[in-house]
């Protein structure tokens, strides 16, 4: 078992395998994100057999010569590695699914508080944590009401929601 | 024969999850089996600890097989701090969320998936401190993930998906890092078991070690929310349950903390990666506190603490010397208690006032005086006040970091200094506007009239009960700037929760939800009076970690070296 060979094509498909599930993986649609996942996983699995070293007989003591064998270790970490992807992509489908019940998509969503940051940050205004009890007249206070109204619509137009669908989906 | 405990903290939970989930019909069952599971394994945990600490560490190999084939335990001084630590403080959340469950859901919770998942997390988290090879490291943080990710969807609801869709993209990209570094690193050297990776992977070529070392310290940040890798962090915790992101908050990150030390340790001695550590950790506390100090909303302040106090344990980490090591045990037993008495306490404060979020807040120090102190302690804990755990934990760190010398290190005693001073800013800004001023809105309810089911269970009278004086003096002063009924809409108000038949908090249900908070509290404070102690232990744990022959030799036998 000392050959240190490495079987080229093997190597090509992880290549193939983990470019192809990135590109799907910056997707926003969760669905999508999930065959990225599940690609990446597979090219995992590839490179552990990668990782065993060359082919050999079928692992089984009795029946073939131990020096003809296959490492039986990495099919075994494999074998694990299945089932556990086969696990989180059932638990991935259920949420895209409980996602497109609720909102009729299964994009990833911006953080709504950090979008109504970035948006104040823009427009260089305080926010309303901000404890500014000095300043603060009543013609502040309604102007600054009027901006969060379209704070709420900014921020719905960024997620693919209008504001009202977007209060009732969160 | 005392090893045959050290599977117990990962079988125990994981029996009693499959009890609870065929228990699923009868609340009162699953609450006796989880309670009895923690506390028996919180027990065993204690006994490994004193074993431990008198006879050094102890493995098992599982099914008798060869440790270079098999699954091996290990359990050394780290393992079993951590060990405890986790355990105590998963028991006490889980009061805690027995005493939320009484309220929220009624006597007959209609969540049956609670308790056995929860168990099933527990398990996770013991199995990736006990284990003894990268593969069954990377189960253990499988099974803590797979459940908290039920744990964090837990409803279903809007926020919790939107959360949870980011939350597992993140963990499994994580995940998958780690996997490939695994594969990789069995091509390297044909093992997977961590004893005799210390000592094959200082063999290989220096590039290739590397690289390796690279790729799982890249899967491992991601998990303990290092700076660059954090960002998926206060996005997705504060939409959970209050014991979940509690019990999340303390545990998750750590557990990746924990993998980092002994990859830096155990596997990698000789590459200890000072620069670029102390530069993330450097980067880690002052943005990640930053981010705190611009929050209004309790959970997601804690979330951002969390993350910048996770940079103190990588300083420690980066420095490598023994001191540096031990403090940073000391600072994640600290901060693991802290964390989660915090965010047990913010889910307190959500129950009392309604919300987390500032703009709706305000005197609860007059209205709730119990909840104010048990907020108040573990704050001032976090920010690094003396006399507390927080305080020492921190002096140990900056003391092993000005022994280093470097100009490096001397900037990152700077930064820890000024990010435990914006800590305190931000848990000052907590406390004086969730507690010591009268609220902003005033006699306008602030929940959004357009739709009912989003607003908060909050009872109008909570917060109109704020005394009328309120309003007369919000008037006198001009109005300060206050949020509009719908403007600032935070993320715990989009909340919709399952709604509480009556806000009433019925006395025993309000004795689970307080009991555990002060216990950790107590817990937290007693750090404080056991740190000689718990320095000395830790100060051998570090030793254990840089002269890691014991541990070598426990797992592989004697003479066994390779």
């Amino acid at each position: 078992m000392t050959d240190m060979s490495v079987n080229i094509l093997l190597t090509v498909v992880v290549g193939a395998l983990f470019a192809s599930g990135v590109y799907l993986v910056l997707e926003r649609s969760l669905t999508r994100i999930l065959v990225g996942v599940l690609l990446i996983s597979n090219g995992v699995n590839v490179l552990f057999l990668v990782a065993s070293g060359p082919a050999g007989r079928s692992p089984l003591l009795g029946r073939n010569a131990p020096e003809d064998i296959s490492d039986p270790l990495p099919q075994a970490l494999v074998l694990t590695a299945i089932v556990i992807t086969l696990g989180v992509s059932a638990f991935m489908l259920a949420m895209a699914y409980r996602s497109w019940q609720l909102n009729r998509h299964d994009d990833a969503q911006d953080d709504v508080e950090d979008a109504l940051i970035r948006r104040r940050a823009e427009r260089d205004e305080a926010s309303a944590s901000y404890d500014d009890s000095a300043g603060g007249t009543l013609d502040e206070e309604g102007s600054d009401t009027s901006d969060n109204g379209e704070d709420s619509a900014d921020t719905g137009a960024l997620t693919g929601n209008g504001p009202d669908s977007l209060r009732k989906g969160i | 024969m005392i090893t045959a405990l050290l599977p117990l903290p990962v079988v125990l939970p994981l029996f009693g999850a499959g009890l609870a989930l065929a228990m699923g019909r009868s609340a009162r069952a699953q609450r006796v089996v989880s309670l009895v599971v923690l506390g028996t394994t919180t027990l065993i945990t204690a006994v490994l600890v004193a074993q431990v600490h008198t006879e050094g560490p102890l493995a098992m190999r599982v099914g008798g097989w060869p440790a270079d084939i098999g699954i091996s335990l290990v359990a050394d001084r780290l393992s079993v701090l951590m060990l405890l630590v986790s355990t105590v403080v998963s028991l006490c959340v889980l009061v805690y969320s027995l005493g939320q469950g009484m309220i929220e859901y009624g006597s007959n919770t209609p969540l049956s998936v609670y308790h056995p998942t929860y168990l099933v997390l527990v398990a996770g988290v013991s199995n990736a401190f006990l284990s003894g090879d990268l593969f069954n490291l990377y189960v253990g943080f499988e099974i803590l993930l797979v459940a908290s990710y039920v744990l964090l969807t837990l409803g279903g609801t809007g926020a919790r998906i939107r959360a949870g869709t980011v939350y597992v993209t993140v963990s499994l990209i994580s995940s998958v890092i780690f996997l490939a570094a695994i594969a990789l690193v069995y091509a390297a050297t044909g093992t997977v078991n961590m004893a005799q990776l210390g000592g094959r992977l200082a063999e290989l070529p220096d590039a290739v070690a590397l690289v390796l070392q690279l790729m799982l310290l890249i899967g491992f940040a991601i998990k303990a929310a290092v700076f660059p890798l954090s960002a998926w962090l206060p996005d997705s915790y504060p939409t959970a349950p209050a014991p979940v992101t509690a019990v999340f908050a303390g545990l998750l990150t750590k557990v990746g903390i924990y993998a980092i030390i002994r990859l830096q340790t155990l596997l990698f001695p000789d590459s200890p990666l000072s620069g670029l550590l102390m530069w993330t950790a450097l980067f880690t506390m002052i943005i990640g506190v930053l981010g705190a100090v611009a929050q209004s909303d309790i959970k997601r302040v804690l979330s951002f603490t969390l993350v910048s106090h996770i940079g103190y344990m990588v300083f420690g980490i980066a420095l490598g010397s023994e001191a540096g090591m031990s403090s940073a045990i000391f600072y994640v037993a600290h901060h693991i208690t802290i964390q989660t008495t915090l965010f047990l306490v913010a889910g307190l404060i959500d129950r009392l006032g309604g919300s987390t979020s500032l703009d709706h807040l305000g005197r609860l120090a007059q209205r709730a005086p119990l909840l104010a102190v048990l907020f108040f302690i573990p704050a001032m804990n976090l920010a690094g006040i003396p006399p507390f755990s927080g305080f020492l934990g921190k002096l140990g760190l900056l003391q092993a970091g000005v022994d280093d010398g470097s100009w490096l290190a001397y900037v990152l005693v700077a930064g820890g200094v000024v990010a435990s001073l914006l800590t305190l800013y931000a848990m000052a800004k907590v406390w004086n506007r969730a507690f010591w001023q009268p609220p902003n809105a005033v006699g306008e309810p602030p929940e959004d009239p357009v739709d009912p089911v989003v607003s908060e269970p909050v009872p109008v009278a909570a917060r109109t009960g704020a005394p009328t004086g309120a309003t007369a003096s919000s008037a006198l002063e001009g109005g300060r700037p206050e949020s509009a009924p719908g403007s600032v809409r935070t993320r715990t108000d989009l909340h919709d929760k399952p709604m509480p038949d009556t806000f009433s908090l019925t006395r025993r249900s309000r004795l689970a939800m307080t009991l555990p908070a002060a216990v950790l509290v107590v817990l937290s404070t007693a750090l404080t009076v056991v740190a000689g102690p718990l320095f000395h232990f830790t100060d051998e744990a570090a030793r254990d970690l840089r002269e890691p022959s014991s541990y070598v030799e426990t797992v592989l036998g004697e003479g066994n070296h390779e």
